[in-house]
Formats: structure tokens, sequence, C-alpha cells
């Protein structure tokens, strides 16, 4: 794998917004020039299942998929997927991860519990684990449904991607009546990513 | 400029450019975005065909009428376009004609993962691949061009993870085609036995010419390097080989059938270690073995599920998966369910309690299969569940049939589920069939149909009248219910399956993810909770269960209003705001 390939891999729970934050990336990464594949999920897992979106860039891109071990960055937008996908980070990567919690059916039922403190479990064994409310932040700026964009906005910044970049693919991606509400929950995750956080991801 | 884009949508895009004006399908995992994204191009005729064998009859005479014609579908539904597919190989064409198979290797949406290569060289068609969505574009203008020049139907194939990866595309200018003229030739288009016979030696002579063609074709090349190692691959595999052995010679086909004997005893002599890399079956591989060439394919790579490079690199490599960051904690699995709201809840809530044999259907609704609800005994293909459940009461008696429902959507009914029906009236059968009617095809993401009376561009069209088919057929007892609403559910199926002869319910309510009426906002009232979990036992994510306080909540942004929990609660707990 080349060193100078950025691998992202975001994971969540079908309906969450997995496929419109990778394509936001992916237009951001375009846009500066790179090559770039995404690998998407349609179909079945759409309804309710785990769902994960593969973006990756650089000079020379081949394969659409991402190896385990070799995300430079994980954006969960739900703590058991972030448990789950977890393998797939490179050592050494960014783990983000939304506080949301989505039961599945097994949890739902009370056939097995829920994890309990996972990510902070998470954040034992990678020292970069990022975690917040993005739902909440969000909800803030207008509408729960954005915290996709809140967390592209954190991994945004984290990854040196300008704001300008990131706005232009928003507004190019998302339906013209809410480009307001996620120009802010962009900015917002932007924000969130302060210069402590900055440090401690380029470490 | 480049951009980015979906492999369907660089084809769809190729189809434009290639002054395609006719396009045809029906909607299937992972093909649906290519016709839906070329209805969107002017001066393109494009239509959701009632099942596949329709969408390909339909580009036949498309073809013959002088258009260049796409049609597209997933792999399974290739099944259904056979007995059309045959035969088209021996007529050819007229315009251009390309059949798009949408392969689902791993099946991420699939019920079985054949490999529609096989069809190319079963019905003896040019078969090519595209790697990327740039090439889907490329090979797709390309494969006009051919089934022009060689007066056969090509096919397109391609793989999930091509269909739904996006990549770089540069479009083109669409080619400025005149229609070609239609000219009368039973000779050719009239496949009566002495006319057939005729047709099978020109496909024979056609096969010959491809094999010459494909030594030269610009789709297929040679990347050298490394000659330790050769390796032969197409589609994505291609991108697995360059991403973990970018090192090693590579011959990349873009024709898999025919293949280019020459081109690769010509690869295989200036290799020393020969490998072909391809998913599920060794189409490739058995063709070198026949021709006597020593090769390494199936020995250590499966021919089950999809590829990836870190399957590559385990298995040609010797280097183990890494095992990247553990948190030694088993986490649960997340597996699809039915949506909040969803009326096939309360369908397969009563089926579950009634412990009636179901045999089931292609749909969202397959997902009532599994637990809590697992009211679901078979799925075998579109449209099966009714000629299954006849098949089941011929074969343990009439009694079987009070037991017995089969389970069909409003579109599979369509696609396939009328000619089982007939069946079943004509050879005296009990069935009780339930059409479970949301108004729309919902798990390839929501598309039109015959009886939602819009057609693919969203324009008013006839409405096929479910119920007046129905009985037209002849089924005397047709009834309509209300999948939400379990006493009304409940009555129907008791009245239904206790009666002789076929019994049609249509289960009418729209997909909760188009429904976009008002809906009460639901709460559990915690003192009338007594936390017998019924609620629970509907598999929705709009209830959950609180293990400390052993009761039932709704979780307000997940619940659609839909009241089913209203409905099963037998104390009740589950109140709408506002109201008294």
């Amino acid at each position: 794998m080349a060193a100078d390939t950025t691998n992202i891999l975001i994971v969540g729970v079908g309906g969450q917004g997995t496929l419109l934050a990778s394509r936001v990336l992916a237009q951001a990464a375009v846009a500066q020039g790179h090559d770039v594949k995404v690998s998407e999920i349609h179909g079945m897992a759409q309804r309710g299942g785990s769902v994960v979106s593969q973006v990756r860039y650089g000079p020379k891109i081949f394969s659409p998929i991402i190896k385990r071990g070799d995300a430079d960055v994980i954006m969960a937008f739900e703590k058991l997927e972030a448990a789950r996908y977890l393998p797939f980070l490179k050592k050494g990567g960014l783990m983000v991860i939304n506080t949301d919690r989505i039961d599945p059916l097994p949890v739902m039922s009370g056939e097995v519990g829920y994890p309990e403190r996972l990510e902070e479990k998470i954040a034992q064994v990678v020292p970069k684990t990022i975690t917040l409310d993005a739902t909440g932040i969000a909800a803030g700026c207008g509408t729960s449904r954005a915290a996709n964009i809140v967390l592209v906005g954190l991994v945004g910044r984290a990854l040196g991607f300008p704001l300008d970049l990131l706005e232009e693919a928003v507004r190019a991606l998302v339906p013209k009546k809410v480009v307001d509400i996620n120009i802010k929950a962009l900015n917002a995750g932007w924000n969130y990513m302060d210069n402590n956080l900055i440090s401690m991801v380029r470490d | 400029m480049k951009s980015l884009m979906i492999g369907n949508m660089a084809i769809a895009r190729g189809a434009y450019e290639a002054g395609v004006t006719v396009a045809t399908a029906y909607p299937g995992t992972p093909s649906t975005e290519i016709v839906e994204n070329i209805s969107r191009f002017e001066g393109v005729y494009a239509e959701w065909s009632p099942n596949e064998k329709v969408a390909l009859e339909v580009g036949f005479g498309a073809s013959l009428g002088g258009a260049r014609t796409l049609v597209a579908m997933k792999h399974v539904g290739v099944n259904v376009a056979a007995d059309p597919l045959y035969t088209l190989s021996y007529t050819g064409v007229n315009g251009g004609l390309v059949l798009v198979s949408a392969d689902d290797p791993g099946m991420h949406s699939s019920q079985n993962e054949q490999d529609n290569r096989g069809y190319g060289r079963f019905a003896k068609l040019l078969v090519i691949e595209p790697s990327d969505s740039q090439e889907a574009l490329d090979f797709t203008r390309e494969a006009f061009e051919l089934s022009e020049k060689y007066d056969t139907p090509v096919m397109l194939r391609v793989t999930t993870r091509l269909c739904h990866s996006q990549s770089l595309v540069q479009p083109g200018e669409r080619l400025n085609r005149p229609l070609k003229e239609y000219k009368k030739n039973e000779a050719k288009y009239v496949m009566l036995p002495g006319f057939a016979r005729l047709r099978h030696v020109e496909v024979e002579k056609r096969m010959a010419s491809l094999r010459e063609y494909v030594e030269e074709s610009p789709l297929n090349r040679i990347e050298w390097g490394d000659r330790s190692i050769g390796i032969i691959t197409s589609g994505i595999a291609y991108q697995y080989v360059k991403e973990v052995m970018p090192e090693v010679s590579v011959l990349k086909l873009g024709t898999v059938n025919p293949l280019p004997e020459k081109l690769i005893r010509s690869f295989a002599d200036q290799v020393k270690k020969l490998y072909v890399v391809e998913e599920l079956e060794p189409v490739i591989e058995e063709q070198l073995k026949a021709w006597g060439i020593e090769v390494t394919g199936k020995s250590v790579l499966p021919r089950i599920g999809e590829y990836s490079p870190e399957l590559l690199e385990e298995l040609l490599l010797g280097v183990p998966a890494p095992s990247g960051y553990q948190l030694g904690e088993s986490i649960p699995a997340r597996p699809p369910l039915l949506c909040p709201g969803c009326p096939h809840r309360g369908v397969f809530y009563v089926l579950k309690r009634k412990r009636l044999t179901v045999t089931g259907d292609i749909g969202c609704y397959t997902l009532g299969a599994l637990k809590p609800l697992g009211a679901m005994d078979t799925t075998l293909c579109m449209g099966a569940s009714i000629g299954t459940a006849l098949g089941m009461e011929k074969a343990r008696g009439p009694k079987s049939a009070r037991k017995t429902v089969a389970v069909i959507g409003d579109s599979t009914f369509v696609h396939s589920g009328i000619t089982p029906l007939i069946d079943t009236v004509y050879n005296r059968g009990n069935t009780t069939v339930m059409i479970l009617d949301n108004g729309t095809t919902a798990m390839t993401g929501h598309q039109d149909h015959p009886a939602t009376g819009r057609t693919i561009t969203e324009e008013e069209t006839a409405r096929l009248d479910l119920e007046a088919l129905v009985r037209a057929i002849g089924v005397k007892r047709v009834r309509k219910v209300d999948p939400l609403r379990i006493g009304e559910l409940e009555k129907a199926l008791d009245e239904e399956l206790s009666q002789d002869g076929p019994s049609v319910i249509l289960a009418c309510r729209p997909c909760a993810l188009i429904d976009k009426s008002p809906k009460p906002s639901l709460y559990i009232d915690e003192d009338k909770c007594k936390g017998c979990k019924i609620c629970i036992k509907l598999g929705c994510t709009g209830v959950y269960w609180v293990q400390e306080d052993r009761k039932a909540r709704i979780n307000p942004d997940l619940c659609q209003g839909c009241g089913l929990c209203i409905e099963v609660c037998k104390f009740d707990a589950v109140l709408e705001r506002g109201a008294n």
C-alpha cells in the first residue's frame, strides 16, 4: 500500500447518511487533484443493517476497498459500529466516534446487552480517539440528520482539507433546501476540531 | 472535466454517448441505477419493464427497429431473460444491443452468486468486463460498435463492487447516430427450425470472427513487470491484483468470452509462474487448462464469495491479514431488518402467531424470515411463492392448504406471480395468497411498476388494477385489508384459510419510507407497561427494551407512529401524544 494513499472508512447503520458523508469527502479529494475511489453499499443492508462506505485518495488508487489494519481514519456514526470495524484501523490511525447508540435486534429484544462503555474501551486501545455527540451538535444546527456532515467537518479538518473545498462539496451534494443547515453543521464539526485535537491527531 | 461516478452511472453515460435511444430494465441490486440514470438523459426512451424477460424482448424489438438499445438486470434477472437471450444469439441484432448483467459475488443483496460469464459461453455471446468507472463508460460505448459490427448481442458483465464504486470518469460527446432502417428478414428473425438451423451456422461463423477479434482487441492489454509471476485477471479483481502486487506482469482481459487464446499462450510462455485471479467460477482457468496451459487458480483461491486485496495478499503472497486493533469483546450482530413503520411487520406478526407455513418471495418482506418475526419457510426466486404453495398442497393434500399462505409483494407479483396464480386456479388449488401491496418496488430504492400507475420518469399512466386482475384470473375470493390492523388481518386469514378454492388477500398500505401522511407521536405509559415484551417481539427499532426498568420505551427519533404496538399491547400502555 502506497504511503501517500489516505484511507477513510465510514461506518454506521443503514439510513444514517454514511453514503453522503463519503461522497462529500471524495468530492473534496477530487477538488484537491487526487485520484479517488469510493465503495458504497446499496440494497438489503441499507435496511437498518451495519453499513460501511470506503473512501481512498492519493496519486493513484487501484482497489476501491480498504484492507484490515489499513484505514487512516474510521468515522463511526454509532458506537457499536466503531467497535465492529476497529480491526480495520491502522496502528496510529484516528478513530472518530459519534456517541449515538442504536440498538441492533439482539439488543432490542433483550437477547444480549449493548456493550458498556464502548467509547472508553476503544479509547484505551486507540490513542487517537475522538468521541463526540455529533447528533446533538447537528440538532443544534437545525437537524439531527446532519450528524454526518458534522463528522465530515471534523474529519475533513483532521485530514487537512481546506474548509472552502468542503463547503463547496456540501453545496454540490446536499438538497438545496438543507444547504444552510448542512454548512452550519460542517462548520460546527470543523470548529470542534480545535488546536488541542489537531496536535493530538498530527502527533 | 473528470468527475466521480459509480460504475452504474458510467454505464448509463456510456450508453448515452453511444447514441442509445431505448433502455429497459427491471430493478435489481446491483443493477438498478443504470437505467434509472439513463432515464434522466434527453432523447432516450427508458422503461421499467414488468420483468427481465419482457425487458429483453422489448430490447430485441427496439434493436430490430434500428435503435441502439441497452437492457440491464441483475445476474438472476438474466435467468428470467434467458429464453429470449439464447435465441437472440441466433437472430443477431440490427441496432446495437447490449445486455448488462450485474453479478453479486458475496451476495450483498441476492439469493445466489451465480457467475454469468457462463452465459457467454453457453449462449455464444461476446462478453466484456470493465474494471473501473472509466472503463465502464468506454467499454459500454465500444460494446455497441461491436454488437453492430459482429451482429451479436453483447453482454457487459459487471459486479457489485464495480456497480457501486465511484471513480473518476472523463465523459465524452453523444454520438449523433441516425436510426437504422428496419428491413423484413424472416430468415434472420423468424426462428422456425428451418431458419434457425441456418442461423446456427452463422453463430459459429461469428464466434470464429470474434475469436480473431479478441486477439487484437484494445480491451485486452499486457502490463509487463517482473516476469517470474504472470497474472491473468479481469474486472474488479484486476484492481486488487494491482493493489497488492504492483510489480508482477499482468494480462488484463476486457473480453472474457471468447478468450484470446494466442495472446494468453504468448503471455504464458513469457512468465515463469502463471496465475488466474477471477472471482467465483474458474471460467478462464478451465479453458486454459483445456488448452494444456499450466496455471494456478482455484487450487489456492476460493470460488466462493467476493475477493479483496487482503485475501490476495494472504493466499498469493502468504502475508497473513493484519489483526489490527482488537477490543477483545464480542460485538452483537446487526442484521438488516424491516424499517420502523413498515406495513409488512403486521403481516409477519400475524403469520407467526398463527404458526402457518409461509412460502415467501423476493423483496424487503423476505426479512420477515429473520428473528424475531421468523415467519417464512421458503424463498427461492422472484414469483416462486405461489407455485411453491400449490406444490406443497399437491404433495400433502388439500388440508395442508389451510395451514399455508403464499406471500408476495406487488412488484414481484407483476414480475412473475401472475402465471402461478393462473396455475392455482386452473389446477384447483386452494392456496391463500397474500399480495403485500406497498405501492412500490421498495428494496431496490422505490421504483415504479405497472400497478403504481407511474412510469420510470414519474409520468401518469394506466394503472394495473391488481384486484381486477386477480378476479379476471378466476379467483373468486378477493379482499383488501390494512396490514397494520391485526384484528382485520387475522379475521381475513381465518376466513380465507377455512374456505375451499384459492383466495387472494391484498394487504394494502404504502411503504413507510414513502408514506407522507401525518402520523401520531407515540409514547409508552410506564405505569401501564407490564414488561410483557409483546411490542419488542415486533422487531421494530422504534421500540426498545430497558433492562433496568423491565419496561419498553419508544424511540421518538425512529418511531413512525404506525400504531402496530398499540394493536398488540394488551395493557393499553402505548398512547398517542396529545390524545386523551
